[in-house]
């Protein structure tokens, strides 16, 4: 099988540090696949890589087969790629609608909206309020509050539900559950198992075993700014992939999976 | 070794039984009226300049009578703040994405000089030496917008710089000279558009009534044009995101270059038709006018409860700041009070502005 989003040897360096080391990466149409690896081993550096938030200096990208050349997040957007980063990239002061029609404003038809340039405000609080319903997070009662009145699982949710509203080919999730509780963790990763059930592959960055664990299909471990190997979560262990990622352990062949 | 994510489930598995559909809620418990207050605000700041500009205009209406009371009056406080509430139109769309327009006062100046000169020295029809005037500041804006957003430089260090680099070309090409009103009647009398009255309810001698200068009615429409632009297109809320945080508008995907440049072109092009404005309220094209002009209209912005970190505020606000010293100016003056009290006034209220300011973003914490 073609892999839907493919990374061959990817380097990024900030001055003297190589945070990408002709690193390889492999996502599969349909599947989960989960990115780990200790802090600094160049997780995010891969991510950011791959949905244009930075330019690798060597290495090329393929969409589906194709090699694409992504400036910014938006080229990776309108590519179908749709990303949740760390920080959630939210902008405080306005609205959840607003924030989550950023860049891609939906206008009301006819001379108002071609003229007037004016918003389809009600379609697109119509849209963000079904989103949000369908990740269980409707205890917002008020779709035009904003973002920065949210507490953290309530942006969180709303940034997830974002990418799952409009990624059309690829969703990145970096750290979806880190600022969330147990009850709002769980939504996220049924959403995920969702998302992957509409046929939309997903790259998951996550330090929490337990959920990697749980939802991955393949586990790729990054290691000192490379692919050290990518495992099957049903043939290894928590403690193997820990061992694994630190370097405690060698891995036994390359891609086990 | 698969028991890994069998065991992982465990502890939550009382979750998944019993999954409540709240997530998570909103305590219903009494919040108090500060409370109350402060969430309105935070979701429409330009409510504290507006109860502010009521309130000074009932207290100068009580302790002054109908001398500050009428239509003329009133009307008279526009006309002195029309320069300033144009000039910050253009100050607040930069300071709202996070920046700050200190070469408003010499793109105003410099425009007005252009058009005046253009038509006099060279005999350009008065029609393109406007369209020139307007160009000019155009392209000071562009300046200003490709060194902030391309080369990345702080916008106070360009705009500083901008200012020095606008009024020195300004004295320079007028040669200091400055262009007569009775000449501009005479030969350019589209100079002096924005000059011109509409009266309602005057007596014969033109004395008394309301008294709208076309400058005026353009300041107004300008205000609420931008208001509606702001709030209801995709740029206006771009606008917003950029000056909210530049770093989490680009990665949801608004392009910050074209937004910052679109701005600082915008705010140049509405300082070139203040320079046409100050032609019609000055009567002549003098380059040593509108030197406040800077100050002034920060001290609006400020008032009208525009945050200077960005992405905060309404440009109605701003209105409403400006009108807050017109009235100030106007009332203390009527009173005889001395000059000097209207600026501690307001020095106060610039103060008091930003604590709000201040205040209100603590809103969710």
């Amino acid at each position: 099988m073609e892999p839907i989003l493919r990374g061959v040897n990817l380097v990024k360096r900030y001055g003297r540090v190589t945070a990408l080391d002709h690193c390889n990466f492999e996502l599969y149409p349909g599947e989960i696949l989960a990115v780990i690896g200790d802090n600094g081993a160049g997780k995010s550096s891969l991510i950011k890589a791959v949905s244009g938030a930075t330019i690798p200096d060597e290495g090329e990208v393929y969409l589906e087969g194709k090699r694409v050349h992504f400036q910014s997040p938006l080229d990776a957007r309108h590519a179908g790629i749709e990303t949740v980063y760390q920080t959630l990239a939210m902008s405080p002061a306005l609205s959840i609608a607003d924030n989550m029609f950023m860049g891609r404003e939906l206008r009301k038809p006819g001379f108002m909206g071609s003229v007037l340039r004016r918003l389809d405000r009600p379609e697109m609080e119509r849209i963000a309020r079904e989103k949000l319903t369908e990740l269980g997070l409707m205890t917002i009662q008020n779709i035009n509050q904003a973002v920065e009145t949210l507490s953290g699982g309530q942006r969180q949710g709303v940034a997830v539900a974002r990418a799952a509203a409009f990624g059309s080919k690829v969703i990145i999730l970096d750290e979806p559950t880190a600022a969330l509780g147990v009850k709002e963790s769980r939504r996220v990763l049924e959403l995920i198992l969702d998302v992957k059930a509409r046929g939309i592959p997903i790259v998951l960055i996550s330090h929490n075993m337990p959920h990697v664990f749980e939802v991955a299909d393949r586990i790729h471990i990054h290691r000192l700014g490379k692919r050290l190997c990518v495992i099957n979560p049903k043939d290894h262990s928590m403690s193997d992939a820990v061992a694994l990622m630190t370097g405690a352990k060698e891995p036994e062949e390359q891609h086990a999976a | 070794m698969s028991e890994g994510s069998a065991n992982s489930q465990d502890y939550e598995t009382v979750v998944k039984a019993g999954t409540a559909e709240k997530v998570a809620e909103f305590g219903g418990g009494p919040v108090s009226a500060l409370k109350r207050i402060q969430h309105m605000l935070h979701k429409a700041p330009s409510m504290v300049p507006l109860i502010v500009l009521v309130m000074s205009i009932v207290i100068f209406g009580i302790l002054l009578g109908s001398k500050f009371f009428s239509p003329f009056a009133l009307t008279l406080i526009l006309q002195q703040v029309a320069i300033v509430g144009i000039v910050g139109a253009a100050q607040s769309l930069v300071i709202l994405t996070a920046g700050i327009d200190l070469s408003v006062g010499a793109i105003m100046v410099l425009s007005s000089v252009v058009m005046g000169q253009f038509a006099f020295r060279y005999g350009i029809p008065v029609e393109v030496a406007v369209g020139c005037g307007l160009l000019c500041g155009v392209l000071c804006g562009y300046i200003n917008g490709w060194l902030v957003a391309v080369m990345k430089l702080p916008p106070f260090i360009v705009t500083l710089g901008m200012w020095q680099i606008v009024l020195a070309t300004n004295f320079l090409y007028s040669a200091n000279e400055t262009i007569r009103s009775q000449d501009i009647d005479s030969q350019a009398p589209l100079l002096h558009f924005f000059g011109r009255t509409l009266s309602i309810g005057a007596d014969e001698a033109g004395r008394g009534g309301a008294t709208f200068t076309y400058g005026v009615i353009f300041m107004v429409c300008l205000v609420l044009l931008l208001a509606y632009v702001l709030r209801e297109t995709a740029w206006g809320r771009h606008v917003y995101a950029v000056g909210d945080d530049p770093e989490a508008a680009e990665l949801s995907g608004v392009q910050i270059r074209k937004v910052l440049i679109s701005v600082y072109v915008l705010s140049g092009l509405i300082c070139a038709f203040a320079g046409w404005v100050l032609i019609g309220r000055i009567g002549s094209v003098s380059p040593t006018s509108g030197q406040l002009s800077n100050i002034e209209s920060i001290t609006a912005v400020v008032i009208g409860g525009i945050s200077l970190f960005g992405g905060r505020g309404s440009i109605l606000g701003m209105l409403f700041g400006a009108l807050i010293v017109g009235v100030f100016t106007l009332g203390l003056r009527l009173l005889g009070a001395d000059a000097q009290w209207t600026y501690l006034l307001i020095g106060v209220l610039i103060i008091a502005a930003v604590a709000v300011d201040q205040w209100i973003r603590k809103v969710s914490v």
